[in-house]
């Protein structure tokens, strides 16, 4: 296990990303290259699940796109990956809200955690 | 086999490419190898090379091998493997390390695979079972269907593909590209998977 990590710290391009956890609602920027133009997507959801450790951890961001539930698995340490900001942060008791994807309209909103983001700004 | 070092396989994990594509990748913890014996046409009748691999305790070697590694001036080692036709003017009881890999970009490794036991032509051979449930048959979802025919030739054939043992067999994936040679750990990362489980050994030639 050690070796591998020594692996991936000689791949890896530091990069500070904000803390965040499932239930979060965040919006990723994600660098698009369209033939030789490169341009920033904003992509918004409630984070479901992180996932992996070191240079192969992920992330999941799910969405509501014109009544479709879409979700989106990012690689943390993806270098297209422009920015990650911290919309709201949510208040749920597992690490892993798949329950998430049964629910629809006012029932799928997530409690805001309101204290930390206070601190924060 | 011009030249090459046995190793152990790490494990797997990805790293991202210069392109920003995230790339699967094996670790190879490669050499450091001692050459142990020197093979030439006058006194073998071919040429090679042998290399060590892997630091054992005194008390686990019988004398016999214990003399072979003492003429290379080395400690015992675990895994002795002769390279044939070995492309280089090394002596005995020299290191060759992962410095070997620098320039290249593509290596062959060998590893035996990891051991499946005793399985069903679907797994083994990549039959495809009878695929169906229906029209009346209900049990036997993944057999190898009928063979030997009829009163010609009534046998079946000699190497007709059936269960048995699976896995366990040596075999080498070529033409593996090189990501990157960590000389301070001794590491090779190459794209891709390869054979064995982790902590196996490996024989890496380019």
């Amino acid at each position: 296990m050690n070796l591998i990590k020594v692996a991936e710290e000689s791949f890896a391009v530091k990069k500070e990303h904000p803390d965040f956890k499932s239930g979060d609602t965040v919006v990723v920027h994600y660098k698009i290259i369209e033939g030789n133009k490169e341009r920033i997507q904003n992509y918004r959801g409630v984070v479901i699940q992180r996932k992996g450790t070191g240079a192969t951890e992920t992330f999941t961001v799910r969405k509501i796109s014109s009544g479709v539930g879409v979700e989106r698995i990012f690689p943390f340490h993806s270098p297209f990956i422009d920015q990650i900001e911290v919309v709201k942060e949510g208040k749920v008791r597992r690490a892993r809200i798949y329950y998430l994807r049964d629910l629809t309209g006012k029932k799928a909103r997530i409690k805001e955690k309101k204290r930390r983001i206070d601190t924060q700004q | 086999m011009p030249q090459g070092l046995i190793g152990r396989k790490i494990g797997m994990t990805s790293v991202f490419g210069e392109d920003g594509k995230n790339i699967p990748c094996t670790v190879i913890e490669a050499g450091p190898c001692v050459v142990t014996q020197v093979k030439n046409a006058d006194n073998d009748g071919y040429t090679a090379i042998q290399l060590a691999f892997d630091d054992k305790k005194e008390k686990h070697t019988s004398r016999p091998m214990m003399g072979h590694f003492q003429k290379a001036n080395t400690t015992p080692k675990r895994k002795v493997v002769e390279f044939r036709d070995w492309n280089g003017t090394n002596q005995l009881g020299d290191v060759i390390t992962v410095d070997l890999f620098n320039d290249d970009r593509w290596v062959d490794v060998t590893g035996i695979t990891k051991g499946k036991g005793f399985q069903g032509v679907v797994k083994r051979h990549g039959f495809g079972g009878v695929g169906g449930q229906t029209h009346g048959q209900h049990n036997r979802q993944r057999h190898p269907g009928s063979m030997g025919a009829s009163s010609f030739p009534s046998r079946v054939f000699p190497g007709k593909r059936l269960p048995g043992r699976t896995g366990g067999d040596r075999v080498k994936i070529m033409n593996l590209r090189v990501l990157k040679v960590i000389p301070e750990s001794n590491l090779l990362l190459v794209k891709g998977s390869i054979p064995g489980a982790k902590g196996s050994y490996l024989i890496i030639e380019k």
